[in-house]
């Protein structure tokens, strides 16, 4: 599997850290309450099909980016800066 | 046997060789079933199951039949493919799986039991008692089935790993390889073109007709020469393509050329690129006659390469048995090197001879006789029945297009009525296309053209310019073929020679309702052997199909995986045995260390010293008990560059690590050094460690040891993720700086023996730091302490890392102090309740350690919120607390749980656990720490400290979990 560093260009997965969904770029208020923050921590879909999540260039240029990609056919979508996805 | 002057290898010199003791001469250039064939031997091996004997059946990588072990002791390679296995001067080969000899195998009696021995026949018989499986029937099963072994030593030949890119990755070398590597290298593309044989050509290598007017095999070596000449081509041949993967990776292994013991014996290559070609080629397939398994009885395609390429007959009098026209070109091809051609017999009722030799049309092989090796055929035809003496027979049920990677990523391939097989289907694999064999076009011309089309398809894709380039004239016959896949007649008939399946066993999987493709598969061991049914399964899917009466198409194949062919482990984890499992990471002290004779122990990648023993010191403990004493009564010095340390810069600076840790670090005073305690975002304690504050837009972090590259990690979350506004960088400098801890009530006097200007308490108390010069070379000077004592560390540049260790202990030692090391530093931390991450070990919140007003409600930082969560502030957590021995000679162990007095010790009455333990010199007995449930109320109390596993029992008291110094006078005063 290779992965489209948007600073680095293709590199082999092996130098990605894997973290979850790009879910957690969304972090609550810190008084938002226990459900979202419990929803923030624990709770994820498990999508058959495009998914967003969070890799961390760490053998590389150690930017975090987001992976667009297709757990099904193992299509990666599109990748960019943790930065550029944040709402 | 060999024929005069045939052979593309005829001029090679002469290769010495042996096989089950005897020894042989062979060509260079010989595989070693080619050089044995010319040595007239022909029964190499024993079946899996039957111990029956068998030969070769192909010339390539897909052979099910001729296996080999090579070499003895811990180099002995068992399973080696005698034909694809090169000889070298010196090659030691022996057969497999026989005793005591291939020609008496006193297991071949299995053969006699086969009525009892059917598919099914493990899962029925053994199924009870449970216990006797794994005593009894288990072992037997292995002594009796199998196939080479491996000899229980350590492996001490080396492999290699490599890496290689590409535009274009081409599978295969023959005409449509190299015709698509031609047309993509012309036009400016980063081509490799991998094979898996000795040579490029493929089936060019084995054929006797011309492409563009030469001999086939001198076209191919000319276009290779042209390929390999060009700067943007790389040929790696002994190279098979083995697993096709995401994003236009595949995996390869490259079979270094044996013999030579200075190189390595394969090398597992990952390749990505950006395309990929499969040119496959196709393997055929043999047809389903009673006993179809003697040695002498192999493929029509076989046979044509041991004539051509090796110049060797595999039999005196040759017959071929075949339902299309390709297998004709064997007896053409034989007859031309004046070996007898008995008969071709072919199950088309209307097949013409191409050439003079005896033809039964509409005939079938139904019965054949020999030992140990083919003697006569049975055939059967419209004039009855005649027996044919031939020793050698060459069969053709038709060819199989090589899909298997094109499967690799879930794709199944489609049945083709026109060649009676499976082909790829389009988009299989992403960016790959497939040309010629491997596509089911089986004509040379059809080969090459395709090569030059499928090029060009993918130069368009990569967005270059599309060569011309010529296709070559070629032999451009129709393959006719017709149904054959098993003949009646009394008899087994072999499917996978490797497993020992056959027609029976698919007939009784579907009477036992294994009616799938994947359940017969499972039932039967159809296509499970190291062969993977490379030849057998498609005949044994139109057995099912026959026997369910279900059409081939709807009964599908099985799954194809990666590897293509046998991988060894130690090939793919080449290079990560011995200091190749793990890089060392090591100080700047590390050879001071080594010298001082000081055991290592591993912190992660780093090597740390246990302890620096001295002349007449016989255990750890002893030398353990002398650094602690040295240090509460003398100084200390150890390394400690291994801790993190990372340089945190901006305007920003102090704000960010408000954010990251959970108490304040932007109200530091600059030139002050405080402790911090870091929170995941789940409220549970991350790492500790103290942070100075250089500068106004300066602080230097330290981490933990392990937690140094996950704080990075994080730190890098935080910044990029959820906190870019802040105006703030940071770089892990723990390679700059060599630091070393001084402690002990002498360590101020030792420091102002080697620093350029001295120090006093004033001006640096506890918890300061700044600048300082030793011998001229600009350093940092921290007064922290992990002892409790009056302490320092020293940090200067790498480079002055071993000169300064060396100063320092010179001056130590002359104070009566000395160096520590991880022992010593362990009971030094527990006497003073200092954590690490036996601690903070991930299920521990700041109030379990005791830290829970470290956490500032003033301000949101990471793990703020979610460390209020009611169940993590609950009352019957476990706190961390002390443990000492009532008796005073009472052990403690770490992992110990904790009980109640009374209560039984089990899980249900569980009061905590022991995280911590050290014999403390100064105290004269073990001191712990632990978490205990409501720990805090409990001091004075007294628990039951229980070790199932070390069968230990102490009443122990509870206590406040710094034993040493409370108050913490000692590191102030
Ligand atoms: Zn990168």
């Amino acid at each position: 599997m290779r992965l489209p560093c948007p600073l680095c260009g293709d590199r082999d997965r092996r130098e990605f850290y894997y973290q979850g969904h790009a879910l957690m770029l969304e972090r609550p208020l810190r008084d938002a309450g226990d459900a979202a923050w419990d929803n923030y921590l624990h709770n994820r879909d498990n999508p058959a099909g495009e998914t967003r999540d969070l890799w961390h260039h760490e053998a590389g240029c150690g930017a975090w980016i987001v992976v667009t990609r297709n757990t099904v056919t193992h299509e990666v979508l599109d990748a960019i800066l943790v930065e550029k996805a944040r709402v | 046997m060999r024929i005069a002057g045939r052979g593309f290898n005829r001029c090679a010199p002469l290769v010495t060789f042996t096989f089950d003791g005897q020894s042989y001469t062979g060509r260079a250039g010989d595989t070693l079933a080619a050089a044995l064939l010319a040595n007239d031997v022909r029964h190499v091996a024993r079946s899996f199951k039957y111990h029956r004997p068998r030969g070769m059946l192909t010339a390539g990588s897909e052979e099910p039949n001729a296996l080999v072990t090579v070499g003895y002791g811990a180099a002995q390679d068992p399973n080696i493919r005698a034909t694809t296995l090169e000889i070298y001067d010196g090659l030691t080969a022996r057969s497999q799986n026989a005793w005591p000899s291939l020609k008496h195998d006193a297991m071949a009696v299995n053969d006699l039991l086969s009525p009892f021995l059917s598919a099914g026949f493990y899962y029925k018989t053994f199924m009870w008692p449970k216990s006797f499986w794994e005593k009894l029937y288990e072992p037997i099963i292995r002594h009796a089935a199998g196939l080479g072994a491996l000899s229980g030593e350590t492996n001490q030949d080396t492999y290699e790993k490599a890496f290689a890119h590409c535009d274009v990755l081409i599978i295969g070398a023959g005409p449509a390889g190299i015709m698509a590597a031609l047309t993509v290298a012309r036009a400016g593309a980063d081509v490799i073109l991998a094979d898996e044989g000795m040579a490029g050509g493929g089936r060019l290598l084995s054929e006797t007709y011309d492409v563009n007017g030469r001999p086939c095999e001198k076209w191919a070596a000319d276009q290779l020469t042209t390929l390999s000449n060009m700067e943007n081509v790389r040929i790696m041949t002994r190279t098979t393509v083995t697993g096709a993967y995401d994003q236009g990776t595949f995996a390869a292994l490259e079979n270094i050329v044996l013999g030579n013991p200075e190189a390595p014996k394969e090398c597992f290559w990952r390749i990505a690129s950006q395309r990929s070609i499969l040119c496959a080629g196709a393997l055929e397939r043999p047809i389903a006659f009673p006993n179809n398994d003697r040695p002498g009885i192999m493929l029509a395609s076989a046979v044509r390469a041991y004539l051509n390429r090796w110049g060797v007959a595999p039999g005196q009098t040759v017959t071929i048995f075949a339902n299309n026209d390709d297998a004709h070109r064997t007896a053409l091809d034989l007859i031309d090197a004046g070996v007898t051609v008995a008969g071709v017999i072919d199950s088309r009722a209307g097949a013409l001879a191409l050439g003079d030799y005896p033809m039964f049309a509409g005939g079938q092989v139904i019965a054949t006789k020999g030992r140990l090796g083919l003697s006569t055929i049975t055939v059967l035809d419209c004039n009855g029945t005649h027996d044919i003496q031939t020793d050698c027979l060459a069969m053709s049920g038709g060819w199989n297009p090589t899909v298997h990677l094109t499967c690799h990523m879930n794709a199944r391939p489609t049945w083709s009525e026109d060649i009676l097989s499976f082909v790829p289907i389009d988009g299989a694999i992403p960016k790959m296309l497939v040309a010629g064999a491997a596509r089911g076009v089986f004509s040379t011309l059809g080969c090459l053209a395709e090569g030059i089309a499928v090029a060009n398809n993918t130069l368009r894709e990569l967005g270059l310019i599309e060569s011309q380039i010529d296709i070559p004239t070629a032999e451009n016959s129709t393959y006719h073929i017709e149904p054959l896949w098993q003949v009646d007649g009394k008899g087994r008939k072999w499917l996978d020679f490797q497993n020992d399946v056959h027609v029976k066993d698919i007939v009784l999987a579907v009477q036992e309702n294994f009616r799938t493709v994947e359940h017969m598969k499972r039932y039967t061991t159809q296509g499970m052997a190291t062969d993977q049914g490379k030849n057998s399964n498609v005949v044994a899917l139109a057995v099912l199909a026959d026997a369910t009466g279900c059409g081939i198409p709807e009964t599908g194949t099985t799954t194809f995986r990666p590897p293509y062919v046998p991988v060894a482990i130690a090939a793919m984890g080449a290079g990560s045995q011995g200091h190749g499992f793990a890089p060392e990471r090591h100080t700047t002290s590390h050879k001071a260390t080594l010298d001082r004779g000081a055991p290592m122990m591993e912190a992660r990648l780093w090597y740390r010293p246990s302890y620096f023993p001295k002349p007449g010191e016989t255990t750890w403990l002893e030398t353990c008990n002398r650094e602690v004493a040295m240090v509460r009564n003398h100084v200390g010095i150890c390394d400690v560059s291994t801790l993190g340390k990372i340089d945190i810069q901006g305007p920003d600076a102090g704000a960010f690590l408000d954010f990251i840790y959970c108490n304040t670090f932007s109200t530091l005073r600059e030139n002050r050094v405080r402790y911090g305690l870091m929170l995941r975002e789940d409220g549970h304690v991350m790492d500790d460690g103290t942070t100075a504050r250089l500068g106004l837009n300066n602080y230097i972090m330290t981490t933990t040891t392990v937690a140094a590259g996950q704080v990075m990690t994080h730190l890098e979350w935080v910044s990029q993720a959820l906190r870019p506004d802040l105006l703030v960088r940071f770089a892990s400098v723990t390679e700059q700086w060599a630091q070393f801890a001084v402690a002990g009530p002498k360590s101020r006097d030792l420091l102002n023996s080697v620093l350029d200007t001295t120090i006093d308490d004033e001006n640096w108390p506890f918890m300061s730091c700044g600048s300082i010069d030793v011998a001229g070379v600009q350093g940092r000077l921290f007064r922290i302490s992990f002892s409790g004592e009056h302490a320092y560390e020293i940090a200067v540049p790498s480079r002055f890392g071993a000169s300064l260790f060396r100063l320092l202990t010179a001056q130590a030692e002359a104070m009566d102090g000395g160096l520590y090391g991880m022992e010593a530093l362990n009971v030094l931390r527990i006497e003073k309740g200092f954590i690490t991450h036996g601690e903070i070990h991930g299920r521990v919140t700041a109030n379990d350690i005791g830290f829970g007003r470290m956490v500032n409600q003033k301000k949101d930082c990471i793990g703020n919120a979610m460390s209020q969560r009611l169940g993590l502030l609950d009352i019957n957590r476990e706190q961390l607390v002390g443990l000492k021995p009532v008796e005073k000679t009472g052990r403690l162990t770490a992992g110990a749980h904790l009980f109640i007095e009374g209560e039984a010790a089990v899980s249900e009455n569980d009061q905590g656990y022991v995280t911590s333990v050290c014999y403390s010199p100064t105290f004269g007995h073990d001191l712990a720490l632990a978490f205990l449930k409501d720990g805090l109320k409990r001091h004075g109390n007294r628990v039951l400290l229980v070790d199932h596993l070390r069968d230990v029992q102490t009443w122990c008291e509870v206590c406040h979990p710094v034993f040493l110094d409370q108050k913490g006078e000692l590191s102030r005063g």
